[in-house]
């Protein structure tokens, strides 16, 4: 990236003072709001601690702790639930539908606008909204697979349903990811499917040979991304299964069913005050999330193409 | 030919575009795209039309999409059980001023981590990437500890101030931005002896117009949604945002549906409003891959 032509000389000492004090504000924030929170919250999860009293070391047992907690599994299972389900599902939808978008259409920027606009709307308006739109005896949700003659869930007091609720909300918002690959398909070439017309591939074989490889770098980098966003989900169920019986407490949904790991994770730190397990908690989220991530980006040499033309 | 063409065809079917069946296969284009734009916005048609409808309509089975009667009474409801200016007020400010923190601050550094050559660059932008793996919650717990030593949980400072020491997403944006910006136009501003600050005023921050411009709109868009940080630090009723105003507004209340739809609409438009005018800045920055 840099120019050889030869640059005015500036003394180094001067060059570093000049950088450091543009990047100061940064290197402020990343001590106090990344690398001492990093350093305590691994100090505070070999603690017993709370908001009133001091913390006091227990060494492992924190960790040792959630082998035998229920509920810590119960979260951890319907996280997974949650991502393995919702990514797939997630990456399917946005790849589907950005072919749609990418037809020879009028009117472009007002499809994509409409495909996005969920994704702006406030997640506690839209926990709401879809409260009522998957309400068993009023919402639309069930009156639309009535029309179809379709069996109609009770979708948020169903404890086999709850899960599904949530990834349905989360769907909602697929429309970012549906325009990250809106411009991937637009950057394959179109000779490739020129060719492979010659040839007389139908549309299913020009998908799995040209459009997939071609787009699947795009594919690991969303994988990814969405998986961390939905190991980390909070807002979504604590909205959907908020009991209007129970007042501000924090409700889980039928049959714990929309206990996500982050709400467990906020319960035990805010409401309980167990703030030395709930510091445990998030780092087990932190591995569980490298494992996951470096084991995708390690099958990522078996699936994903890279164009070295 | 276009790929267009390919994916309006079903397995097997070969029609040529602009044939014989042309017209048929324009008509099952924007059918398809209309289904698909109707999944995403019905939910919201449902949203305005029952805040529209008089409550015993609401609560009918089967449900039907267009109220009866009209009426405006669950807007003032909403207006008038909780208090939702203040609520707004309160979201205005937050969001302003994450708004404010971000574009001051976030090209500043972006500038350093692009255009200023200094040992120790590469270590600060590899600190600005990790940041932006790392999962929030295993900072939230020491984070609230620090607030809550200082006096400050219960005030705004826990949510403004991240934006005043640079958000690492935005300063990977402009700074992606700023790499693309030609150095010739700022070394010739320093021949003519400019300082570094001014150079960086007059010159850089005028360039970064649509990186900042994006930053604004999506900080804006994010501080004015969140929900898990303002449920965390603001516990006093007179602080609520509407995130969490409207959330304690279904536990107080049981669940008024027609008032909670109102509010939920008077929520969503603002956001919509922004994200109507600077449409072109969402989608530009969705496109760099790095926003969602």
């Amino acid at each position: 990236m840099q120019s050889a032509r030869p640059k005015p000389s500036e003394p180094t000492g001067r060059a570093l003072l000049k950088g450091l004090a543009f990047a100061s504000p940064f290197i402020i924030g990343f001590l106090v709001l990344y690398l001492w929170p990093i350093l305590a919250s691994g100090y505070y999860s070999l603690t017993d601690f709370s908001l009133f009293k001091a913390p006091k070391w227990v060494g492992l047992a924190n960790y040792e702790r959630m082998i035998s907690d229920a509920k810590f599994w119960k979260s951890l299972y319907n996280t997974l639930f949650f991502t393995f389900v919702g990514v797939p599902v997630d990456i399917a939808i946005s790849i589907a539908g950005a072919h749609i978008l990418n037809q020879k259409l009028k009117g472009q920027p007002l499809w994509r606008a409409l495909v996005y606009l969920p994704s702006i709307v406030p997640a506690v308006a839209a926990g709401f909204l879809w409260r009522w739109l998957l309400n068993a005896q009023y919402g639309f949700v069930n009156e639309i697979l009535r029309w179809f003659r379709i069996p109609q869930p009770n979708w948020l007091l169903d404890a086999s349903w709850g899960g599904i609720s949530v990834i349905v909300l989360m769907l909602w918002t697929v429309g970012g990811t549906m325009l990250i690959y809106l411009a991937a398909l637009k950057n394959v070439p179109q000779e490739l499917y020129e060719a492979a017309e010659l040839d007389g591939a139908g549309p299913l074989r020009r998908f799995w040979h040209i459009t997939w490889p071609m787009i699947s770098p795009v594919t690991l980098f969303q994988v990814i991304v969405l998986i961390i966003a939905f190991l980390q989900v909070f807002t979504q169920p604590f909205v959907l299964s908020k009991d209007p019986g129970l007042g501000t407490q924090t409700a889980t949904g039928p049959g714990d069913s929309m206990l996500s790991y982050s709400i467990y994770l906020f319960q035990n730190g805010f409401t309980f005050l167990k703030m030395g397990y709930a510091s445990a908690m998030a780092w087990v989220l932190l591995f569980v999330t490298l494992a996951i991530t470096l084991l995708i980006l390690w099958s990522a040499k078996k699936w994903v193409f890279y164009d070295n033309r | 030919m276009t790929t267009a063409e390919y994916q309006g065809t079903a397995v097997g079917e070969r029609v040529p575009v602009g044939g014989r069946f042309g017209w048929l296969m324009t008509i099952y284009r924007y059918a398809l795209v209309i289904l698909l734009a109707g999944v995403f916005v019905f939910p919201f048609i449902v949203m305005l039309t029952t805040a529209f409808k008089v409550s015993d309509e609401i609560f009918m089975a089967p449900p039907e999409l267009l109220p009866r009667t009209w009426t405006l009474d669950h807007f003032v409801g909403a207006l008038t059980q909780i208090p939702f200016f203040r609520f707004l007020l309160n979201t205005v400010v937050i969001a302003g001023l994450s708004v404010l923190g971000t574009v001051l601050v976030s090209p500043l550094v972006a500038y350093s981590l692009s255009k200023l050559r200094w040992k120790g660059r590469n270590l600060l932008f590899i600190m600005v990437l990790a940041t932006m793996m790392l999962p929030p919650q295993v900072t939230l717990i020491p984070i609230y500890m620090m607030w809550n030593k200082v006096g400050a949980t219960g005030t705004i400072l826990p949510l403004i101030v991240p934006a005043f020491l640079g958000t690492p997403f935005f300063i990977f944006l402009i700074r992606q931005f700023l790499l693309s910006v030609p150095d010739e136009l700022i070394e010739a501003a320093k021949v003519d002896g400019a300082s570094e600050f001014r150079i960086y005023w007059s010159i850089v921050l005028p360039i970064a117009r649509p990186a900042l411009i994006t930053s604004a709109v999506f900080q804006f868009v994010w501080a004015w949604t969140d929900f898990l940080y303002p449920l965390i630090y603001l516990n006093d009723e007179e602080s609520y945002t509407l995130s969490i105003g409207l959330y304690s507004f279904l536990g107080e209340h049981g669940v008024q549906w027609g008032p909670l739809m109102a509010s939920c609409v008077l929520f969503t438009l603002p956001a919509f409003l922004i994200f109507l005018v600077f449409q072109r800045y969402f989608i530009g920055g969705i496109a760099t891959g790095a926003l969602k």
